[in-house]
């Protein structure tokens, strides 16, 4: 049992940041403003937690240009994938054995 | 009750798994009236078939009216769609226009668009027996392609078209038939079905 919530990632403990996540793992690419409407958040708020998934290097983020216009995309990182994967399992897990 | 809290999580991440990587917004609606739309055309067809001067030539009135009928379907049963769709999408708080849609409907247009263009060259090479089975096969390829960028359940009825216009081909004489069963009848009732599951609320 402690082994299943060692996997429960507290960074994933949030609405926001679990759906970015959930985002990334089935899209390769992805930017801003698609975030912004799919999570339906403010640009600040979905700014903030941007940042704290790229400072656990759970994402990466890609700067390129369109034109003249610059464009922003986000990907998950091979860890980020790893341990969001290990959470989603760990989840289940919780469920099952609760029941 | 922290299982309760896990539960909600899981469900968080389905959701947004589907929503961020499926085209959802279009309606059973229409389908529905796609159905009935071909089946008015085809069965104004069938009526004035017995009346038809063969064989068909390019400057006669039949083949004028086969051709509006033809296009007609077509631009309703589009315009339809995209107004349910817009609809839909507009109730759940979404951009009809984004990258999933696109993909959408790139992958259904291109098998559409080649077996249009196929019909055409077959008409004017006057092969119109195959016109039929050359429509359904290509709309059931688009399906079954689109299928990966919306409702899964949309593959199988790709696969209704793809056996309709294989068998339409072995018995070509039943071109019409087959095609009011495919564009006709499957629509109508899978349009129900999908209107049914996704789209009507309970009372």
């Amino acid at each position: 049992m402690t082994s299943i919530i060692s996997d429960i990632n507290k960074i994933f403990d949030h609405r926001i940041r679990l759906g970015i996540m959930s985002v990334l793992m089935v899209n390769d690419s992805v930017d801003f403003n698609r975030l912004k409407e799919l999570l339906e958040v403010t640009d600040g708020n979905l700014a903030s937690h941007i940042k704290a998934l790229e400072q656990s290097e759970y994402i990466i983020i890609k700067k390129q240009f369109i034109g003249k216009k610059p464009n922003t995309t986000y990907e998950a990182s091979p860890l980020g994938k790893q341990t969001f994967a290990k959470h989603l399992a760990a989840l289940e897990q919780l469920i099952k054995t609760s029941k | 009750m922290d299982s309760e809290k896990y539960l909600a999580q899981l469900h968080e991440i389905q959701n947004m798994m589907q929503k961020s990587s499926k085209f959802l917004s279009l309606s059973g609606l229409s389908g529905i009236l796609a159905g009935i739309y071909a089946l008015i055309g085809s069965g104004i067809v069938f009526f004035m078939e017995k009346d038809f001067a063969y064989p068909i030539r390019f400057d006669s009135r039949e083949f004028l009216l086969v051709t509006i009928i033809a296009a007609l379907i077509l631009l309703f049963s589009f315009v339809t769609g995209v107004f349910f769709s817009m609809r839909k999408a507009r109730k759940k708080h979404e951009l009809i226009w984004n990258k999933i849609s696109r993909l959408f409907l790139m992958s259904f247009l291109v098998p559409l668009i080649t077996g249009g263009l196929f019909a055409i060259i077959l008409v004017s090479k006057r092969e119109f027996a195959l016109v039929s089975p050359v429509t359904l096969l290509f709309y059931g390829i688009g399906l079954v392609n689109a299928s990966r960028y919306s409702f899964e359940t949309l593959r199988n009825l790709g696969f209704v078209f793809i056996l309709l216009g294989l068998l339409n081909t072995l018995f070509v004489q039943y071109g019409l038939y087959f095609w009011m069963f495919g564009f006709g009848v499957c629509h109508i009732i899978y349009g129900a079905f999908m209107y049914l599951k996704y789209d009507y609320k309970k009372p």
